[in-house]
């Protein structure tokens, strides 16, 4: 096996957790133990992971709803992941938050909003905050293509653009808001060239190559500094599951299946693991981590369920203080 | 002492903020050009510390919560508390629920400062004031200063604190002078005053209904009339001590807003009052508020709509059972005393 600071394995690494983690989500939902409405990562997991690995670990992300990947790509803190999902006091957020409103900012998973688009604007503050201070950390925020559709994201990409700021926007462009295609949202046809009208460096990418996303962000973030502007990257991935919740939705008839097995056919993480075939890793060595991986989300599931509830005074903790 | 303006009071401790505490930034549409005088002269000497803004309140005040929770402490400010409607996502659905959300682990210290126009035809979008419905959204902080006094102590307590805090004020006060120190100082948010005792009646009021109070309280003294009058300068989190202790002594409560009394403060305040101070209610306590319509521009339909110190006379009458007072050679305040438009 090569070294473990090996790139590609940390890409596979990450993402192998990411899936398991909703694999395991998947497979116990039904009991009723997680009450909470779960929007799954599934299908973006080389997306998220190559943005967070490429912008730098010092560096700052805000999220969405849609948050399993992001939480986990920066923090790596799949016991409090769990804890949260449970609604249990071990997570850091306390099981108040839930898989809507996952944070991890200790680790620079700084915060995400079940209202869409509603952390671009303060991404963008974050961004301003930084520059202010004189502190050379990049912001990231990810937010969906339906996202687009409010006026936040407009006057936040102005005035990211206007104020110079060191921001990367990273549209997660799966096609749909909530069930919704983009030709009944859209008045225009393509996006990135809206965007490039802003002073703000743009690409537009459809790949499942998480390493590929890693190199492009790596340049994003390198120019963001150098030209002293923001980033802004489309990045096309699939959502393999329903809106919310854990099931297909290929029955309500607004994707077709077919769409599915073709992005299936170049999943990101059956794609790395050939990257890492390529590069003399053992069939074995690949299995030893993907069992290390479920071992690690069985454990930490396993350890949350066990865990105490939050006590009942946490009800009123941290409204305000 | 020194005598001052509200809005020099404001401008004061903005800029004595500033200048010791270089997190502190100050924004919003205009800013710069002064806002009634209190942010005048800041981007000249703070620099891109202060700065004018595009027209996007959504946007521009989540940016002052991502600001907020990276380390700085902002003032946005709105020329008119209307305009905060259109940011009312980013204050009830994220900056009120950050720390919240994050059990603690991030804090929003943010101030916003909200203009609540009246009077020269300001009409229905440019008059509100939305302090009632930001009060009952747990994580916010609501304050409306009265006195010059309290303006600055009290912006001074909102900049430093770590929670967001909206701080509503009544143009009409800008031009109201009082004793102001010159050295910085805080009024602590969450204690409501007396700002005049009494002992028959009591007046709890809100922002300039402090203004109106004072005068019934001066004509209703010459009638043998004693009023305790109790500044509700917070109303979130909202301090019934004051109000409760003088209810308990007075029997009596007329409490008035700058608002709708419908499911306003007034409404809120009358509750308390009646379940802290049943027994020594003497009768019910009297709400006065806006007309429950929209604000006009017509002059005469505009003095309709506003509660003044003779509606607060006229309840004190009803209350006491006392004959009804000629107010016809009092002298009360009007538009045309100080202000001739146009904003």
């Amino acid at each position: 096996m090569k070294d473990e600071h090996n790139i590609s394995l940390e890409y596979y690494k990450k993402m192998v957790l990411i899936r398991q983690a909703e694999q395991y989500i998947i497979s116990c939902y039904d009991d009723d133990e997680m009450k909470t409405p779960m929007h799954m990562s599934m299908g973006s997991e080389a997306l998220v992971v190559g943005v967070c690995q490429g912008i730098g670990s010092a560096s700052q992300v805000f999220g969405t709803y849609r948050s399993h990947a992001n939480y986990l790509a920066v923090s790596d803190d799949i016991d409090s992941f769990f804890a949260e999902l449970f609604g249990k006091a071990t997570s850091a957020q306390r099981g108040i938050a839930g898989s809507m409103h996952m944070a991890h900012p200790e680790s620079g998973y700084m915060f995400s909003s079940a209202i869409v688009a509603s952390t671009i604007s303060l991404a963008v503050g974050a961004a301003y905050a930084n520059k202010m201070c004189g502190r050379d950390q990049l912001v990231a925020v990810f937010f969906g293509d339906g996202a687009v559709d409010e006026g936040v994201f407009w006057e936040s990409i102005n005035l990211a653009a206007l104020m110079t700021l060191p921001i990367l926007f990273v549209c997660e462009d799966n096609q749909y808001a909530i069930n919704s295609g983009k030709s009944v949202r859209r008045g225009y046809d393509e996006l990135s060239t809206l965007i490039a009208q802003y002073n703000v460096m743009v690409a537009h990418e459809s790949t499942t190559d998480v390493e590929k996303i890693g190199r492009i962000t790596e340049e994003m973030s390198k120019a963001i500094r150098e030209e002293n502007r923001p980033g802004f990257l489309q990045l096309e991935y699939y959502r393999y599951l329903e809106h919310v919740g854990v099931k297909e939705d290929f029955h309500l008839g607004f994707r077709k299946e077919s769409e599915y097995q073709q992005w299936l056919a170049v999943d990101p993480i059956a794609k790395q693991r050939e990257v890492l075939l390529k590069q003399g890793f053992q069939a074995s060595d690949i299995e030893n981590i993907d069992r290390e991986m479920i071992e690690r989300v069985e454990q930490a599931a396993d350890a949350a369920r066990h865990a105490p509830n939050p006590a009942v005074n946490d009800l009123y903790r941290d409204t305000s203080g | 002492m020194r005598e001052t303006t509200y809005s020099e009071a404001i401008r004061e401790a903005i800029e004595q903020e500033m200048q010791r505490d270089s997190s502190v930034v100050c924004y919003g549409l205009g800013v710069p050009d002064g806002i009634y005088g209190t942010t005048l002269g800041l981007r000249e000497r703070f620099g891109e510390r202060c700065f004018d803004t595009p027209i996007s309140e959504e946007g521009m005040t989540g940016f002052g919560v991502g600001a907020a929770m990276n380390g700085l402490r902002p003032i946005h400010i709105h020329i008119r508390a209307d305009f905060l409607l259109l940011a009312l996502n980013q204050v009830v659905n994220m900056m009120s629920c950050v720390r919240f959300l994050s059990a603690g682990q991030l804090k929003v210290p943010m101030v916003i400062r909200a203009v609540i126009g009246r009077g020269w035809g300001q009409g229905c979008q440019h008059s509100k004031s939305l302090h009632a419905m930001l009060a009952r959204v747990p994580g916010l902080k609501v304050i409306l200063p009265t006195t010059p006094y309290d303006a600055k102590g009290m912006l001074t307590a909102a900049i430093r604190d770590d929670n967001p805090v909206l701080m509503f004020e009544h143009r009409w006060l800008y031009w109201s002078e009082g004793e102001v120190p010159i050295a910085p100082y805080t009024v602590e948010i969450g204690l409501n005053q007396v700002l005049k005792p009494g002992d028959d009646i009591t007046m709890v009021s809100v922002s300039w209904m402090n203004v109106e109070a004072l005068k019934a309280r001066e004509i209703l003294e010459r009638y043998g009339v004693s009023v305790e009058l109790i500044d509700l300068r917070t109303v979130a989190p909202l301090d019934a001590g004051e109000i409760v202790k003088s209810v308990n002594k007075t029997g009596y409560c007329i409490v008035s807003d700058v608002d709708w009394v419908e499911c306003g403060i007034a409404s809120e305040v009358a509750a308390i009052v009646h379940e802290h101070c049943f027994d020594s209610l003497k009768k019910p306590v009297k709400r006065i508020g806006f007309a429950p319509t929209h604000c006009p521009t017509a002059r005469c339909l505009e003095d309709e709509f506003y509660p003044n110190a003779i509606d607060l006379i006229r309840a004190v009458e009803v209350l006491l059972d006392l004959p009804e007072i000629d107010l016809s050679n009092e002298d009360f305040y009007s538009h045309g005393n100080k202000f001739t438009g146009p904003f």
